[in-house]
């Protein structure tokens, strides 16, 4: 028996997501009375991957084949699946990136397991293996039962605490099978800006709305952004204008986010809106509007006129940090 | 091309939601029921891709019969015909199984989803229907095109996007950007009364999990306005207070 994760890496380097689907996966291997493994597959250098026995694993196994260093929801769904078996896996964790989205609902098909997607907390693990998941938009929790042998479950961003408790993994290498039908598709072109903070699974996010007029005043917003470490947001009119790129858009058509913090900078609130960012631990609503829906679903806010509030804040935050040198 | 569409027949955006049956059940009581947001682009892209180069796009919902009215908007939209496959939705693995088993000889070139229903939320049903299939699938596709039997996708990854040449058949879960929803005109809503809509029975499926209970997330408490005037002290409040950072 064993859990077994899913290591996703960026480049040959892991992110946050993927220590804290690590640090989830140990607690529930330890409620299990079992080992924890991973899978990675792609470029990753054996000391990155025995690193990760920082985080509890055990055993990593290492798939690296050329024909599997770009993501491919097919052949890397197989290849889990397979490493899976060879690990006598009882439950499979994936993270609820957009990789994982394509890859954890083949992985539960092919395992005939049940399927837990974007969980936000541990199981509850006694005679039954119970899930608890966002439904509704935000609206709700559904608490779902894993009835199967094998379960999967893919984790939300920043929903579970990353753990170290020191050691180091084994790494062995894996070779899965692949098909010919496994490689339909070929990747043609990639864009990352990679000086930015990924916005889906960012602690902090400062986000704009349409109250901040046009395009040119995103420097305020950038500029507190970078000072608190934070990634960049925006709601749909504004990604829709193109003041902003679509990859910042969060909302029911955006990406669901669920950081720390979120400051929203004259965002009405809409219920579409909110339907991406109501699981933001912390909300921080500046509007001028008094009556802005937002300031109901928000933990702090200011009533005021983000021209002369953003500016005053960048300011405290760069006296903040002066403060603490 | 003969194009697949599935829809979800999920509650208004702006819906409050409540539980009955002890927080078991959706209450559906007064509430209006629409195309899932994603899958009005699906169905929006699936109309263009079939416009001046032939094809049909069959729409696909699993659902009881109080599913027809927003099948018939599908209709009504310009969908060719729909199927329904009788049965109440019961997870992502169900919904996909009916689909796929439907699927499975009409050689579809391209099936198209949403990305995820507003209501499960879940992103499963089309990469579970294309495991099922044996096919290739993209989860969240922003922008397709057709080139004789390749799809080119443009794909989100964090902090960018990826583009990707697929071979068909295939299936997507549209998003945001791939398409603008359209609006039935009358002369659709007229056409839509007389197009075929084929009701078949559901096949058997094990279920391998079950929906225990909803709750709702924890209101949060009262907002805690700082003067603007004083906007340093937001600072210190969630520094030393809130301590996110
Ligand atoms: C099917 C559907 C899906 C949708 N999906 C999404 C989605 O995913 N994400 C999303 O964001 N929206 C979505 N929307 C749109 C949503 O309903 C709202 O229209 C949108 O969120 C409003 O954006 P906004 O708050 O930036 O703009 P507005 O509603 O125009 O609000 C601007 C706010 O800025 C304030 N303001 C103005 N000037 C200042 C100033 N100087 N200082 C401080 N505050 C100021 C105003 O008081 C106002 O509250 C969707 C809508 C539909 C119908
Ligand atoms: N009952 C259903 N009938 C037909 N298609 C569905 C159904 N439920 C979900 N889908 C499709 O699958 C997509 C993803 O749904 P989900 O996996 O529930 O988030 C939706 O956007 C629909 O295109």
């Amino acid at each position: 028996m064993s859990v077994l994760v899913y290591v996703e890496n960026t480049g040959g380097q892991f992110k946050k997501a993927t220590f804290e689907l690590l640090s989830y996966g140990k607690v529930i291997a330890d409620k299990l009375n079992t080992t924890l493994a991973a899978v990675s597959i792609g470029n990753v250098s054996d000391e990155t991957l025995a690193s990760l026995g920082k985080y509890g694993v055990s055993k990593v196994l290492n798939v690296s084949d050329n024909r599997a260093n770009e993501f491919n929801s097919q052949a890397y769904a197989s290849a889990i699946c397979q490493a899976a078996t060879a690990e006598n896996a009882t439950v499979v964790l994936v993270s609820n990136s957009f990789a994982g989205r394509g890859l954890a609902p083949r992985v539960a098909v092919k395992l005939k397991a049940a399927f837990a997607d974007g969980a936000v907390e541990l199981p509850e693990i006694s005679d039954k293996f119970i899930v608890k998941k966002g439904a509704y938009s935000g609206k709700a929790f559904a608490h779902l039962e894993l009835k199967s042998a094998i379960k999967v479950i893919s984790l939300n961003a920043n929903s579970y605490k990353v753990v170290e408790t020191g050691g180091t993994a084994e790494v062995a290498a894996f070779a899965p099978t692949f098909a010919e039908h496994d490689f339909k598709s070929v990747v043609k072109e990639t864009i990352r800006a990679s000086d930015k903070i990924s916005l889906p699974d960012a602690e902090l996010v400062v986000s704009g709305g349409r109250g901040l007029k046009g395009p040119e005043n995103w420097g305020m917003v950038e500029e507190l952004a970078t000072l608190l470490g934070a990634a960049t947001a925006c709601s749909k009119p504004v990604s829709d204008a193109d003041w902003r790129p679509h990859s910042e858009h969060v909302g029911q058509t955006g990406i669901a986010i669920s950081p720390n913090l979120y400051i929203a900078i004259g965002i009405s609130g809409a219920i579409q809106h909110l339907a991406g960012v109501s699981s933001s631990k912390c909300i921080v609503v500046i509007n001028k509007d008094p009556e802005a829906p937002f300031f109901k679903a928000a933990d702090y806010g200011i009533v005021g006129d983000a021209f002369e509030v953003v500016p005053k804040l960048i300011a405290a935050v760069k006296a903040l940090k002066a403060s603490n040198n | 091309m003969k194009i697949l569409v599935c829809i979800s027949n999920v509650p208004d955006t702006t819906t409050k939601i409540s539980f009955i049956d002890n927080n078991t059940k959706f209450n559906s009581t007064g509430v209006q029921f629409i195309i899932n947001p994603s899958d009005e682009i699906a169905l929006a892209r699936a109309i263009e891709l079939t416009e001046g180069n032939g094809g049909t796009v069959t729409v696909i919902n699993v659902g009881d019969v109080s599913t027809e009215p927003t099948i018939r908007k599908a209709l009504a939209i310009g969908a060719t015909d729909a199927i329904r496959v009788n049965a109440l939705p019961r997870d992502g693995y169900f919904v996909a199984t009916q689909i796929a088993a439907v699927a499975k000889d009409q050689n579809y070139d391209l099936i198209i989803a949403g990305r995820e229903s507003i209501d499960y939320n879940g992103g499963q049903v089309p990469s579970m229907i294309a495991e099922l299939l044996g096919i290739p699938s993209v989860a969240i596709a922003k922008k397709l095109t057709i080139d004789g039997t390749t799809a080119t996708i443009e794909r989100e990854i964090e902090g960018g996007k990826e583009v990707i040449a697929v071979s068909m058949p295939l299936v997507i879960g549209a998003s945001e950007g791939m398409a603008e929803p359209k609006i039935p005109n009358m002369r659709g809503i007229m056409s839509a009364r007389t197009k075929p809509l084929n009701v078949v029975e559901a096949i058997a499926v094990d279920a391998l999990q079950e929906v225990i209970n909803f709750d709702s997330p924890k209101p949060r408490g009262q907002v805690k306005l700082v003067a603007p005037d004083n906007a340093e002290q937001l600072i210190e409040l969630l520094h030393t207070e809130a301590k996110v950072f």
